[in-house]
């Protein structure tokens, strides 16, 4: 049997199960169908991990399901590959996607568009299945686009409001520029290589003979199609708009699965850049600023939802990090801890939403805790996780990070753990922040809103039960040494060998300085928070407006791009060129043809005339040319 | 060999009269006489060259022709009546909106 095929094609029955009869056939159906078929996929993937571990630390499962395309005596296979990396990110997407699966239909109960949400959260899991288990670069591309166009559905589904539907394009027109990069990688691999299967990628660079391409610049064009994808500076700005979408899905997509694909990408390919100092370089520079500036973003925001977003560009700015100094499985391994804690806290975000009635603004929020206790427990174990407290995932997953950022011999550097360890500080501060002005502080809500507060329905609450557990213990799985056959660690500097445990209490005292920040200044209320951003007005609007990026963007690029468009494209290409020469040409033809048709006269006697004149030039001409 | 070209010289001024008739006159009728006039001349030089030659397909031709005139004629003549019934004149100026 075909097992890695069956994993994949399981959600995209459901997508076609849910989108073609899911309407007429009712909401049980669609939930039976929208979770049972991702839990069957999860169960088909233990049952994977299980063939895999019988063979070996370093063996990997291959399937191919179809010829894609062969010419020559080369040919594209739709092949399945299955490694300890593909198992660990398989488990993630079809465990946190059915759990999620799951919390969506209390979330969704309501919504006229129940049958449509679920076929669209199907797909995206077929799609993101394709990306993660294909053999190949461009199986993967196929899941990469797949992905995005999930996700601008999602984003967008309900188009009905304008602003909406504009998140979800600006999520995928921003995507096209990374994956403009992606492509031209994937041509020059091919080129060079003559393969894009990434296996043997890797393996050609391994090679004692380097291939005839530069690795650096094959990995700077994957890695813009990477800063796409996984939104990093400078294409970061579509993840904070894409909450615009059902907070399920930013937890699905824009938190657990999707935006880290490319972390993924750049692990999967370590092989270039273990060989491209320079593109790793560049890759940890872009984390490490994506953490860090995102983070001074995410102190300010007002939204729920998104103080979440950025803390999520930052996290992945992190990965990136410690991808770029060549600890990839310590990169996974945040990946695996962010995935548990980061679903959680979007579902708990997703939970006080629903209990507000859609209130997003923490502003108008706070003594939540006691009135929906489970949410709020869930959620205070998530941000102790996310924070970095010991004994919780994040800690492990983040002091790896930070410790191979300064002590990696591939590239590490104390600028690189100062600004990491900063955007830790950070997200501690905002993460507590969140904590205290949601639940613990008295409440500011409306009498309204107080009077609708209710708990969540037990779907919902119990997988929040789920990934908190999970984000409380994750950490203890060693996820760096299970992938160590695949992903090498790094080599440590010696000299600084001896620091690693102060390092260890270095972070643990970053994170209980960002809670004791926090504490005390949202303890009491907004007031403190607001008198400080009194005193520095200017740094509090540069925060508020995101460093203005958008704006800048909107200058630079797009007004440009608008005028080139409407006067270049649109008045002189389009209206004077190609339609001032067909309207010339029409008008020509229609005042010639006004001359001519004066000829008919309707004298059958001038008819005659021509007709007589005609023959005689062709016989004058016959007698000429005869 | 006289009177090979006796006879050419004949159809030749049957065809112009009939050419100069069709262009000049108005009247319909004498327009159908005149193209009838111009059809003999032809027919007149496909006999001619027909015993020149002394080979049968000159006056093979000739039969196809009596078909044509009587098929153009059977047409025509009907056409002349609703003419001249429509407005009793048979003046071709007269009718120039038939141009369509």
């Amino acid at each position: 049997m075909k097992l890695l095929t069956v994993i994949v094609l399981l959600p995209l029955a459901g997508f076609l199960l849910n989108g073609l009869l899911g309407r007429r056939l009712g909401r049980t159906f669609v939930s039976v169908v929208g979770c049972g078929l991702p839990l069957l996929a999860f169960v088909a993937t233990v049952k994977a991990v299980t063939l895999l571990q019988a063979t070996g630390p370093d063996a990997a499962l291959l399937e191919v399901a179809y010829r894609w395309a062969s010419f020559g005596d080369r040919s594209f296979d739709v092949a399945f590959y299955f490694d300890r990396l593909t198992a660990v990110m398989t488990l993630i997407i079809t465990g946190v996607g059915s759990l999620i699966h799951v919390y969506s239909t209390g979330y969704m109960k309501d919504d006229p568009g129940y049958a449509r949400y679920f076929a669209y959260l199907n797909l995206f899991l077929f799609f993101m299945l394709t990306l993660v288990l294909g053999r190949s670069l461009l199986v993967c591309f196929v899941g990469w686009e797949g992905v995005g166009l999930a996700s601008y559905l999602l984003i967008g589904f309900w188009f009905e409001d304008p602003a909406k539907a504009a998140a979800g394009k600006k999520a995928f027109i921003t995507n096209r520029v990374g994956d403009a990069g992606f492509l031209l990688g994937l041509f020059l691999l091919y080129w060079a290589l003559g393969t894009v299967n990434m296996d043997e990628i890797n393996a050609a660079f391994a090679a004692p003979v380097a291939p005839a391409v530069s690795a650096s610049l094959v990995g700077v064009l994957l890695f813009i199609g990477a800063t796409g994808k996984s939104a990093q500076i400078p294409l970061h700005v579509w993840l904070p708009d894409a909450m615009a979408g059902p907070t399920p899905v930013s937890a699905l997509i824009h938190a657990a699965t999707m935006v880290t694909a490319g972390v993924y990408l750049v692990a999967r390919l370590h092989g270039i850049y273990e060989h491209a100092p320079e593109a790793s370089q560049v890759v940890a520079v872009i984390g490490v600023l994506t953490a860090f500036f995102a983070a001074t973003v995410a102190l300010v925001q007002t939204d729920i939802k998104k103080v979440l977003a950025y803390s999520t560009v930052s996290q992945l700015g992190l990965m990136f990090l410690a991808l770029g100094v060549g600890a990839y499985g310590v990169a996974v391994f945040h990946v695996y801890t962010h995935a548990f804690f980061k679903a959680c806290l979007f579902l708990g975000a997703g939970s006080v939403i629903h209990a507000l009635g859609g209130e997003q603004d923490i502003r108008k929020m706070g003594g939540l805790w006691r009135r929906i206790p489970l949410t709020f427990g869930t959620f205070a174990v998530a941000t102790a996780a996310i924070a970095g407290i010991p004994p919780l995932a994040g800690f492990f997953s983040k002091d790896e990070i930070l410790w191979f950022s300064l002590a990696s011999e591939h590239g590490g550097s104390p600028i690189l753990w100062v600004l990491g360890s900063a955007a830790s500080l950070m997200t501690s501060f905002y993460m507590f922040r969140l904590l205290w002005l949601t639940f613990l502080t008295p409440s500011r809500m409306s009498h309204e809103t107080e009077h609708h507060v209710h708990e969540s329905p037990f779907s919902m609450t119990g997988v929040l039960i789920v990934l908190a557990v999970l984000s409380a213990i994750g950490g203890f799985f060693e996820l760096p040494h299970f992938l160590e056959p695949l992903l090498p660690i790094p080599a440590v500097l010696e000299s600084l060998e001896r620091y690693e445990h102060t390092l260890v209490y270095v972070a643990v005292a970053v994170a209980l300085l960002g809670f004791v920040a926090a504490t005390v200044m949202y303890r009491g209320g907004l007031a403190r928070g607001e008198a400080l951003a009194a005193r520095f007005p200017r740094l509090h609007r540069l925060l508020d407006g995101k460093y203005y990026v958008d704006e800048l963007y909107e200058t630079v690029l797009y007004r440009p791009l608008h005028w080139i468009s409407d006067r270049v494209f649109l008045g002189l290409g389009d209206r004077l060129l190609i339609d001032g020469s067909l309207h010339g040409l029409a008008a020509l033809t229609r005042r010639a043809s006004g001359r001519l048709s004066r000829v008919e006269t309707g004298q059958l006697q001038w008819y005659v005339a021509m007709a007589v004149i005609g023959v005689v030039g062709c016989l004058v001409w016959v007698w000429r040319h005869g | 060999m006289a009177d090979t070209q006796l006879l050419l010289g004949l159809s030749f001024v049957l065809f112009a009269l009939g050419l100069v008739g069709v262009m000049v006159r108005r009247n319909a009728l004498v327009m159908l006489m005149c193209m009838e006039l111009m059809l003999n001349a032809v027919i007149l030089a496909l006999v001619t060259f027909s015993l020149e030659t002394a080979t049968l397909s000159g006056a093979v031709l000739v039969f196809l022709i009596f078909v044509v005139a009587a098929a153009e004629i059977a047409i025509a003549i009907p056409i002349v009546l609703q003419l001249s019934r429509q407005r009793s004149s048979l003046d071709v100026e007269g009718y120039d909106r038939l141009k369509g």
